[in-house]
């Protein structure tokens, strides 16, 4: 078991690939202490995508483990904040300096 | 496409259907407030609805109309005819974004993008030129709101918000069904603005449970709309049945949200935070009521003996507060009258089933199939003479006569529909042609197979511009005829023995006769020596390549009018007939059966074949003494009734019996005798089309199958008729035509039934 490893999507975050991405998420956490996802190339996220993101915190939760989201596209972060779910996932978003004039 | 968006596009043309109808409405009285509100909530579904499928286009121009609809709907814009027909040219653009969507198109093309871009300008005109009115408006929602404030400070225990608090959670098949409640949310803050939302993600399960398809989310929404309780229900409505809905309406008191947060089913004190935290409620407010809920439950328990606390049924608190008069009387009032009145568009709604009308057909298919089995089950158990058997097949084949008649009634739709679509046709055109028209409808409940009402749409659609066109005079002529300056267009229809009767009349100049017959000389469709009568004249409009207007306008007279009409009717076995009377108007006459598929028949037999008379035109049947000599006539109590005798028709071999028949059938206001060598009976026919090759045939509308396994044919009993008046005609006239029976050389197909 290594001890912390980075995951880049590059998929949507989306009901269509929610199956696959369960599998490879919760694999992903089973295998580190600390998980990094970096959700940089996400170009698209709905209920379900958001639904994985809030089942693997609250699993590492459980687990004593940590899930950092180190990289948010537009689209996670538009949806993060539109739901106020910043607080809850706790991970610090980056807003861009030109869209937060 | 998906399921969604075809069930959108099909409700969105219903609820246009509605707007445009309202529209026309509205135009003709001005002063209805319940109109315009028709209007906005279907401009309203539509716009909801295509957030939902996330549509932008159609949401984007859809919010525009709405703007107006709203000023409309306010008071703060009156009604014009300028604003009427830029709302109705909406609705016309709405129909093609609505043919872009449904040809799966991602965007409107150039030319409708531009038209749509041209319509909200004009709308935004109009807006802009009622901006100086909406300040008493404004005014009075300020002293509506001093009300509220007013109301606060009474109640007592209601919380200080004005936002409404919606809660949500999501069944687990949301996602599934193809909707993704995010955009729900979205949307539900396209109504106004959402002030605070939290997610609840309490329903996930452990990740070994959890099935990333389904949903486990809900949402605690503060928005802040002027829209109504149905409005925020309706964002709601494709998943009505998939999720948790809980709405409570501004200036709600502390009981309501304490219940909601019972109701909810995450743990109390956990809701009690998200509200919380979404702003609903300060945290004094849910401590205070959660104790007070408890406190009442630890009494009840002290009242019965202590013993069982768990048993004893929490009083409800709402009944509680309203004993200690907390909760403000109008608001629960308004609220409950605005849920009744969802109720009641449920309770509606529910008594409609949308079935898709190829499921119809087959069911129809198969309950033809039925009666021609069951006319077989019948004959063999009369010839195997056991009275029980007999007893047995005998209530069989009611009972299969009334599911016949039942599966048909499913197919029924009345023609009112049909006939509305013409109102925006008559205003339309009557404003093109500068003459003043108005529609009059009569017997729009009159029912009729769905399948016919769905071809007649078009031949309708050509009798009635036709009318509008050629039939009514502009309004100088009118006026010099000493005629009303308003012309009338009537549209009505009725049924008459077994078929249904469709009239298109107008008050205008009436078919000139002259023209025609000189026009129909110069196309050399008659002589110029022929008498023709004159009903025989008028329908010489029916030729094809007719038409008397010398300039072709763009409304009709291009000549490929009246024979397509003719040509249309006739192929769902009707006939179109027109009469006028010079100066008064003309009246065009369409007469189609009332179903294509199962009808009750009258069985008659010459030599060894059978056919089918249509029960419905069968008047008496009497019996037929040998009447010998040329005239084919007969004294029937006093009035001479034409007959036909069927064995010469169709040229049937072998001798007539002694004792022949005489089968009365009526069609059109014409009666006529029809000689067989013997009755059968009745008998359900099940019509079945006859091959392409018997397209011409005449006198034979179609075939079925006998319970015997034999094939029967059915009389056309229009055709009959017409023949044998026709054929006496000529005769009275001293005519003589080739063959008063064209049979277009099929005679040895028919005497092929012999062998």
């Amino acid at each position: 078991m290594t001890e912390s490893r980075r995951l880049a999507l590059s998929q949507n975050l989306t009901i269509y690939q929610a199956l696959e991405q369960k599998h490879e998420l919760l694999d992903a956490l089973a295998d580190a202490d600390e998980l990094e996802l970096d959700l940089a190339q996400v170009a698209e996220i709905d209920a379900a995508g958001l639904q994985l993101l809030i089942l693997l915190k609250k699993e590492a939760q459980h687990a004593g483990k940590r899930v950092s989201i180190v990289a948010h596209s537009q689209a996670v972060r538009a949806v993060i904040d539109f739901c106020n779910l910043a607080a809850e996932l706790g991970d610090p978003l980056v807003i861009p300096a030109c869209e937060a004039s | 496409m998906d399921e969604l968006t075809s069930v959108f596009i099909q409700e969105s043309r219903e609820q246009l259907a509605e707007m445009e109808a309202g529209l026309l409405r509205l135009e003709q009285t001005p002063d209805d407030a319940s109109g315009i509100d028709t209007i906005f909530r279907a401009a309203h579904t539509i716009k909801g609805a295509s957030g939902v499928i996330e549509c932008q286009f159609i949401e984007t121009f859809m919010h525009r109309v709405e703007n107006i609809l709203d000023a409309l709907r306010n008071g703060e814009a009156d009604i014009s005819a300028a604003l009427t027909t830029l709302l109705l040219e909406c609705c016309d653009h709405l129909g093609s974004l609505l043919d872009v969507l449904a040809a799966q198109a991602s965007e409107p093309s150039a030319d409708v993008a531009a038209r749509g871009e041209a319509l909200s300008e004009h709308l935004e005109q109009f807006l802009s030129a009622i901006v100086p009115t909406q300040e008493p408006a404004a005014r009075t929602n300020l002293a509506a709101q001093d009300d509220d404030g007013e109301v606060e400070s009474s109640g007592g225990g209601v919380v200080n918000t004005d936002s409404w608090h919606i809660s949500v959670r999501f069944g687990p098949n949301v996602m599934r069904g193809g909707v993704d409640p995010l955009s729900l949310l979205r949307y539900l803050g396209g109504l106004g603005e959402i002030i605070g939302i939290e997610t609840v993600s309490d329903g996930l399960p452990p990740a070994a449970d959890m099935d990333p398809e389904s949903c486990y989310l809900g949402f605690e929404v503060r928005l802040q709309t002027k829209a109504s309780k149905a409005d925020i229900e309706r964002v709601f409505t494709f998943v009505s049945d998939e999720c948790d809905l809980r709405i409570l309406p501004p200036h709600s008191n502390v009981a309501d949200y304490i219940r909601l947060i019972q109701e909810l089913p995450e743990d109390d004190m956990r809701i009690g935070e998200i509200l919380v935290r979404c702003g609903a409620l300060t945290q004094a407010e849910v401590d205070h009521g959660l104790q007070a809920q408890h406190e009442v439950l630890l009494a009840q328990g002290e009242s019965s003996g202590g013993a069982d606390t768990t048993a004893a049924s929490p009083a409800p608190l709402g009944a509680i507060l309203v004993d200690s008069k907390v909760v403000h009387k109008e608001t629960v009032e308004a609220a409950i009258a605005k849920q009744n009145q969802v109720v009641d568009k449920r309770a509606r709604e529910a008594q409609l089933v949308r079935v898709h009308a190829d499921k119809l057909d087959k069911l129809i298919d198969l309950v033809g199939e039925l009666v021609i089995a069951g006319a077989s089950a019948n004959l063999l158990a009369l010839k195997s003479r056991q009275t029980d058997l007999v007893e047995a097949t005998s209530v069989l084949s009611r009972l299969v006569e009334d599911i016949r008649d039942s599966a048909l009634q499913l197919r029924m739709v009345q023609i009112g529909d049909t006939f509305n679509r013409f109102h925006r046709v008559v205003r339309d055109v009557s404003k093109d042609l500068g003459k003043e028209i108005e529609l009059s409808i009569s017997g729009a409940e009159t029912e009729l197979d769905k399948t016919v009402v769905e071809k007649i749409g078009d031949p309708l659609m050509h009798l009635v511009r036709n009318s509008l066109d050629h039939g009514i005079e502009p309004v100088a002529v009118r006026l010099e005829r000493g005629k009303p300056a308003c012309g009338r267009v009537s549209l009505n229809a009725y049924h008459d023995s077994g078929s249904i009767v469709i009239e298109v009349s107008d008050d205008g100049g009436g078919l000139n006769l002259e023209r025609i017959r000189a026009k129909a000389i110069e196309r050399e469709l008659i002589q110029p020596g022929d008498t023709l009568s004159e009903s025989d004249i008028q329908n010489l409009i029916f030729e094809p390549g007719f038409s008397t207007v010398e300039t072709v306008s763009k409304l009709s007279g291009r000549g490929v009018g009246m024979d397509v009409v003719r040509r249309n009717i006739t192929a769902l076995r009707g006939t179109v007939d027109v009469a006028s009377v010079a100066g008064e108007g003309a009246t065009f006459t369409i007469r189609l059966p009332l179903t294509l598929a199962i009808i009750d028949g009258f069985l008659v037999g010459v030599d060894k074949a059978a056919y089918v008379i249509p029960l419905d035109s069968v008047v008496e049947c009497i019996e037929h003494k040998d009447i010998s000599g040329g005239r084919n006539f007969l004294n029937l109590r006093g009035e001479p009734l034409p007959f036909i005798r069927l064995r010469e028709l169709f040229e049937v071999g072998g001798q007539a019996p002694a004792r022949e028949s005489i089968v009365v059938v009526q069609f059109g206001g014409q009666r006529a005798g029809i000689v067989v060598d013997q009755l059968m009976g009745e008998f359900q026919t099940v019509i079945k089309p006859l091959g392409r090759l018997f397209a011409k045939l005449r006198g034979i509308g179609g075939s079925t199958i006998l319970g015997s396994g034999e094939v029967a044919l059915i009389l056309d009993v229009a055709a009959l008729v017409n023949m044998v008046s026709r054929s006496e005609e000529t005769l009275l006239y001293g005519h003589r035509v080739a063959s008063p029976f064209a049979l277009s050389g099929s005679n040895t197909v028919i005497r092929g039934n012999e062998h």
